[in-house]
């Protein structure tokens, strides 16, 4: 835990601490326990597109079990997940549908970028039909590099997901959206224009990173 | 059991089916696999004696795919006579000939009862503008539904007589034909690390200016 309000080396004293759980009495801040019940319960939504999605089903599959994590159940209904892996391929005509299901998760919600499709088009960026990153109309939280990546790098990904959630403060500037009464929890859905999508991305989400070019 | 040739299929298709008159289409690269072109007046026909008839069966339609042909300048050299110097001679003169472009679909037809093929059946239309019909051959062979409308998406060519012609792969309302040779993609190149030829072109519109010494 790092040095924040309401973490324990600012309110208590780690010695009197550790003497009473040897005694039988367990101390926390309202945010940490908020905190750890959120994130060892982050139950995400089926959501496999492509060849990702094989992957994503391996990991919880015996082997890489991802349930030990807290994703026990994979729901089949946005409005009861919290995390939308987003696995495979985005084309630009399943986009509009992605961020409908994004718009139907109720907050706290988080997504992760699965494999290099959906963090930026991947082996088919220059396809006429590639949505080329899903983050061009939804905010990531985690994004995982690979074609596709392994199964303990989704494992990986979950588990900066959780210290991610940790490190979430209750109040405050850094607050999280979710207790942000100002901050968007819907984003609008692109439509179907002649030649592209309408808009091509979200510019309240999304900026090209601007590329400098040595002479 | 092999085949007979090609030009005995062609033979016994114009017997068959009086008006037919199918075109044998040379092929010059390794395969030569040469294919039968089909007017389109008669395609179904043809396509059902193909089907049907006891030596050919060819009753598994495996692949339809379609080929963009542009406006072709052809330069041959012809030998023409002509007076040179006070005498006559042959001499070879390039001429320019023009072939008009026009959109293909291609068939691959192989028998699964009698374990033989493949043979490869051509429609043309007749310009890549406006007169791009050209009959289904759907009713004859299932397989072809969903590639006859792939080729409808992608390449512009309309198949009379398809029981659900519409776009497979864009959306309706999208206004081009992507594989066309003359498509142009939109300009999502606002963000690319490592680009190259074509790609690094499109990319230099969205670089920022060079830093100024």
């Amino acid at each position: 835990m790092g040095v924040a309000e309401g973490s324990f080396e600012v309110v208590m004293n780690e010695g009197l601490r550790s003497e009473l759980s040897k005694q039988g009495i367990f101390t926390t801040t309202l945010g940490d326990l908020y905190n750890w019940g959120r994130k060892n319960s982050v139950w995400p939504l089926q959501f496999g597109l492509a060849c990702c999605a094989i992957e994503m089903i391996a990991t919880t599959m015996a082997r890489y079990d991802l349930a030990r994590f807290g994703a026990e159940v994979f729901r089949p209904s946005p409005r009861q997940a919290d995390l939308m892996i987003v696995a495979g391929t985005v084309t630009k005509k399943m986009a509009p549908q992605v961020v409908r299901l994004y718009n139907q998760m109720p907050e706290p919600k988080y997504v992760i970028a699965m494999g290099a499709c959906a963090i930026s088009g991947g082996p088919f960026k220059q396809g006429y039909n590639v949505l080329k990153g899903i983050d061009r109309f939804i905010p990531v939280d985690v994004h995982i590099p690979g074609c596709p990546p392994r199964p303990e790098a989704l494992i990986h990904a979950f588990m900066t997901l959780q210290k991610k959630i940790e490190t979430q403060q209750l109040t405050g500037v850094n607050r999280p959206r979710h207790l942000d009464a100002e901050a968007p929890s819907e984003f609008p859905v692109p439509k179907f224009g002649g030649h592209d999508l309408e808009p091509p991305n979200n510019p309240a989400v999304w900026h090209a990173p601007k590329l400098v070019r040595e002479p | 059991m092999v085949m007979e040739t090609l030009e005995q299929i062609k033979a016994r298709i114009e017997n068959a089916i009086s008006g037919a008159k199918p075109e044998i289409i040379p092929n010059e690269s390794p395969s030569a696999q040469r294919s039968l072109l089909l007017d389109p007046a008669h395609a179904v026909e043809v396509a059902k004696f193909l089907r049907d008839d006891s030596q050919l069966r060819l009753d598994y339609c495996s692949n339809v795919t379609g080929v963009d042909w542009l406006d072709l300048i052809i330069k041959e050299k012809v030998k023409v006579k002509k007076v040179v110097e006070g005498v006559e001679k042959e001499v070879e003169e390039p001429v320019e000939r023009k072939r008009p472009g026009y959109l293909e679909a291609v068939y691959h037809l192989y028998s699964m009862a009698l374990k033989h093929g493949p043979l490869i059946i051509r429609l043309r239309t007749e310009n890549r503008a406006d007169k791009n019909h050209v009959p289904s051959l759907t009713p004859v062979w299932r397989g072809a539904e969903f590639q006859e409308r792939e080729i409808y998406d992608l390449y512009g060519i309309i198949f009379d007589g398809h029981p659900d012609l519409r776009r497979i792969l864009m959306w309706e309302g999208f206004a081009d034909h992507p594989m066309r040779k003359d498509y142009v993609e939109p300009d999502d190149y606002e963000y690319e690390p490592t680009p190259h030829d074509e790609v690094l072109e499109k990319t230099k519109q969205h670089h920022s200016p060079e830093p100024k010494p």
